[in-house]
């Protein structure tokens, strides 16, 4: 052998080995002193594949705004008493503007003064005069404060979502922001898909409101709803009938407390009738609010409001210290566990809606990637058998070039652990056909060459230099056509695409590289004077 | 071995007019089929809509299905396919987003929850259920469009690069071509346009141009030997130089692509479908529309400046 066979026998070499070493841990347990880096890299199968669901959650961070504008309108309030500016009222007038009426047109400086100061990001316009000489005030939230409140809620819910999946025990999880107001969520291998869905997409407010119990909800109900009271309703399903009612309540619509202030919610089971229940514990400062509740309001009703339903009203028996409560409601176990998961992982900013849902059950994965495989196997056969018989010894040495490109194919999914698709494995046979391609223009040129009188070694030369330009347009353009597929595709056709893609750059080694290597081995060795092409 | 035997001389530039009228007959078909459907039939990836695909462990009749269907609140426009198996009692349930006020999930889950009433709990398997909000849908849509016509540029662009613009404007023609009866194709057979058909599709645009920057590479290496010889001449030469090669390449493609359409299972059917009806149309237009049209080009040319056609020339 020549100095540059050699060089080229150990490349090709190194280039086996490496293949197998990014391999073998996808099919087998490895060895302790396997390379660290590889250990834990094996082809990881894409959802279509292995079984589970994607999500693409919307939120509504239109919301979110709105709800940071109703909180300014209370803060402001709150303001205005300390401060000792009289007003009329404060209220939103749409999602992000509220109006405030200054009744003494004598505070207009210093209610100005207090907008700059506490509401910088807001934008006031001048007052209009009312016949009354009180000051209506408009406040507008800046374009740029709504827009951060925005992404502020698209990335807390992103925060909340993982802290749910980690509750819920999902490997692997994928959660990402995709675009301006949107999550993609894919959870593999779920066993209860609903159920997870219905835990990752909960608001999860949970609010403390007073019963109104001096005025009639029935009055109410009829549309006469007092001033600052709302009605809303508890969801009942008589356990022996099955028949769901709707209570309603007529709410003070103040909020007294929220879930911001939890420090913790866990699953309890009642020892009396063995219903499991939900033990709240609220954080120093929710605790401290939580007594004053409890002090000043003995012998009411208080409604605990999970995302606009009433759980439970219990009266309050006693002022209660120490920062715990139950949330008790007719729950099954199950549901228990999912509304603690929900409470400990905290509220989302902002309502999230599902856009888009993918579900493929575990059988169905299966049985795509057994035909996947045997349909790819057989194409790989099919092929290999042609191209053996079409060109004898050089189809053989086609023949080793694509089982390496396959090799190598795999072993880059594993290194880059690239996700494997069903499209992916369609792009693996693929590449399978469209491979040999660049055998088959050279072949056809050494024939040509051959054909001109040319001996073996100068038709060998001159079939690989003069099929190289039209090899490296053609799978170039592929390539091109396989970005633009990655740019726009989802899940399992961007795993078309990478297959396609990876498969296109092994062949050009595979197939320049190692079958060059084969006839000038052969040619030298075995001193052959004709080729068998 | 050798199929097509290495002394080929087929006169393809003079086969260009009634393999131009069968190409312009197929993609005017083509495009009659889509116009009498009222445009592509969108799958729910493109449109919006749900899908689910159901396993029954005993024989049932869509008829059944479509009864137990008619009772879901919002599931009455709902389509029932039998999947996969002529036999099998697998099948394919779309509900398109027809603006009804039930919500695309909830339906899914009340579609299971009838099923259970009707089939028994474990008489059926949902195996796989898809939703796709009627927004994410256009997005989709919108962006497939894109990625197609994104691609013919690049492709256009690169040709143009390599080549020169009157190869690039022969490989769009034979390109669109390819698209148009494909489409037309999966139109005739029912098949829904998703993304797995979009991926078959941009596919076929990038191998279809691989066929036919073979040939033009193979005419610019011509016509820096042939340098008497006409250009129509010279592009005869080249398609036959290479017909070899094409047919070899398109016959070991479509071999892995056969055995995908039948054994890769329904789930990519329609995707490997469009796959061999694409390749194989990219096959022949590659040979008979793409480089035949270089001559037509010239011709035109040569006519509206009144100078004789050009002939071979170092590049």
């Amino acid at each position: 052998m020549t100095k540059e066979l050699k060089w080229k026998a150990a490349l090709i070499g190194l280039v086996l080995v490496a293949t197998c070493v990014c391999l073998l841990p996808t099919f087998v347990s490895v060895p302790l002193w396997w390379p660290h880096a590889l250990k834990e890299r094996t082809i990881a199968l894409g959802l279509d594949l292995q079984g589970g669901i994607h999500l693409l959650l919307e939120v509504d961070s239109g919301k979110a705004v709105e709800n940071a504008v109703e909180r300014y309108a209370s803060e402001l309030e709150e303001l205005l008493f300390e401060a000792g500016i009289p007003f009329d009222h404060v209220s939103k007038t749409s999602p992000t503007m509220l109006q405030a009426q200054i009744v003494d047109a004598g505070k207009q400086e210093a209610f100005e003064g207090l907008i700059g100061r506490r509401f910088g990001n807001m934008s006031v316009a001048a007052p209009k005069k009312l016949d009354d000489g009180s000051l209506l005030y408009s406040l507008t939230i800046q374009k740029e404060e709504a827009a951060y409140i925005a992404r502020m809620a698209v990335d807390q819910a992103i925060e909340t979502i993982r802290n749910r999946t980690d509750e819920f025990g999902v490997s692997e999880p994928v959660i990402q922001k995709q675009g301006e107001d949107m999550i993609l969520v894919q959870l593999p291998g779920l066993k209860d898909p609903q159920r997870a869905i219905k835990v990752i997409g909960k608001t999860a407010i949970l609010e403390f409101k007073l019963v109104d119990d001096e005025n009639s909800v029935d009055k109410a109900l009829k549309g006469d709803v007092p001033a600052d009271r709302q009605v809303l309703y508890q969801r009942q399903v008589n356990p022996s009938t099955g028949v769901v009612s709707q209570i309603p309540f007529l709410l003070h619509s103040r909020t007294l407390l929220t879930g911001d202030r939890l420090s913790n919610a866990q699953v309890r089971i009642d020892s009396r009738y063995n219903d499991p229940y939900v033990s709240i514990e609220f954080d120093s400062r929710g605790a401290q609010i939580f007594e004053r509740i409890t002090r000043t309001n003995v012998k009411k009703r208080l409604a605990i409001v999970l995302d606009d339903n009433v759980y439970s009203a219990p009266v309050i028996q006693e002022r209660i210290a120490g920062g715990q409560a139950q949330i008790t409601g007719s729950f099954s176990m199950e549901e228990a566990r999912d509304l603690a998961i929900v409470l400990r992982s905290g509220s989302l900013p902002a309502p999230v809606s599902v856009v888009e849902k993918r579900q493929v059950g575990p059988s169905l994965g299966r049985d795509s990637i057994e035909r996947g495989v045997r349909a790819t196997l057989l194409g790989g056969l099919l092929v290999i058998v042609f191209m053996c018989v079409y060109y004898r010894f050089a189809g053989i040495a086609a023949a080793v070039a694509l089982t390496l490109n396959i090799l190598l194919l795999m072993a880059a999914l594993a290194a880059f652990r690239a996700t494997l698709t069903l499209p992916g494995i369609a792009g693996i046979a693929l590449t399978i056909g469209m491979a040999v391609d660049a055998n088959v223009l050279i072949y056809e040129r050494i024939r040509e060459e051959l054909r001109l009188g040319k001996t073996a070694r100068a038709a060998v030369g001159a079939g690989y230099a003069k099929a190289l330009s039209s090899i490296l347009d053609s799978n170039l353009t592929t390539l091109l056509s396989a970005v633009f597929l990655f740019q726009f595709g989802t899940g399992p056709v961007k795993g078309f695409a990478v297959t396609l893609s990876i498969g296109i750059l092994a062949s050009l080694f595979t197939a320049l590289f190692v079958t060059r290597f084969i006839f000038d081995y052969a040619l030298s060795r075995w001193r052959m004077q004709t080729l068998s092409i | 071995m050798e199929i097509i035997k290495h002394d080929t001389n087929i006169n393809f530039g003079g086969m260009i007019k009634p393999a131009g009228i069968l190409s312009f007959v197929a993609v005017l078909l083509s495009i009659g089929i889509l116009i009498v459907q009222g445009g592509p039939r969108y799958g729910i990836d493109f449109v919006g809509g749900s899908l689910v695909q159901v396993r029954f462990n005993s024989p049932v009749t869509p008829d059944q299905i479509r009864s137990a269907m008619a009772q879901v609140d919002g599931g009455g426009g709902a389509s029932v396919q039998r999947f996969g198996d002529e036999h099998g009692s697998e099948f394919l349930i779309n509900i398109p987003a027809s603006g009804s006020a039930v919500s695309l999930e909830a339906l899914v889950d009340s579609i299971s929850a009838k099923f259970n009433d009707t089939f028994g709990a474990d008489g059926f398997e949902v195996r796989r259920t898809e939703m796709v909000g009627p927004k994410v849908g256009r997005e989709l849509r919108q962006k497939g469009m894109l990625a197609v016509l994104l691609s013919l540029a690049g492709m256009l662009v690169y040709i143009w690069f390599r080549f020169e613009l009157r190869f690039g404007v022969g490989a769009i023609v034979a390109l669109a071509h390819d698209v148009a009866i494909t489409l037309g194709a999966l139109a005739v057979t029912g098949a829904a346009i998703d993304l797995p058909v979009i991926a078959a599709l941009l596919t076929v645009v990038g191998y279809s141009v691989n066929d036919t920057i073979i040939v033009c590479d193979r005419i610019r290496e011509n016509r820096r030997l042939m340098t008497r010889q006409p250009l129509a001449e010279i592009v005869n030469t080249s398609i036959n130089q290479t017909l070899s090669r094409t047919i070899l390449t398109s016959g070991t493609t479509l071999l892995a692509v056969v055995t995908l359409y039948f054994l890769g299972g329904a789930v990519i059917h329609d995707f490997a479908f469009a796959l061999l009806v694409g390749f194989t149309v990219g096959t022949y237009s590659s040979i008979f529309i793409a480089s035949p049209l270089l001559i037509v080009w010239e011709n035109l040319a040569a006519r509206r400046t009144g100078r004789p056609a050009l002939k071979g020339r170092a590049a």
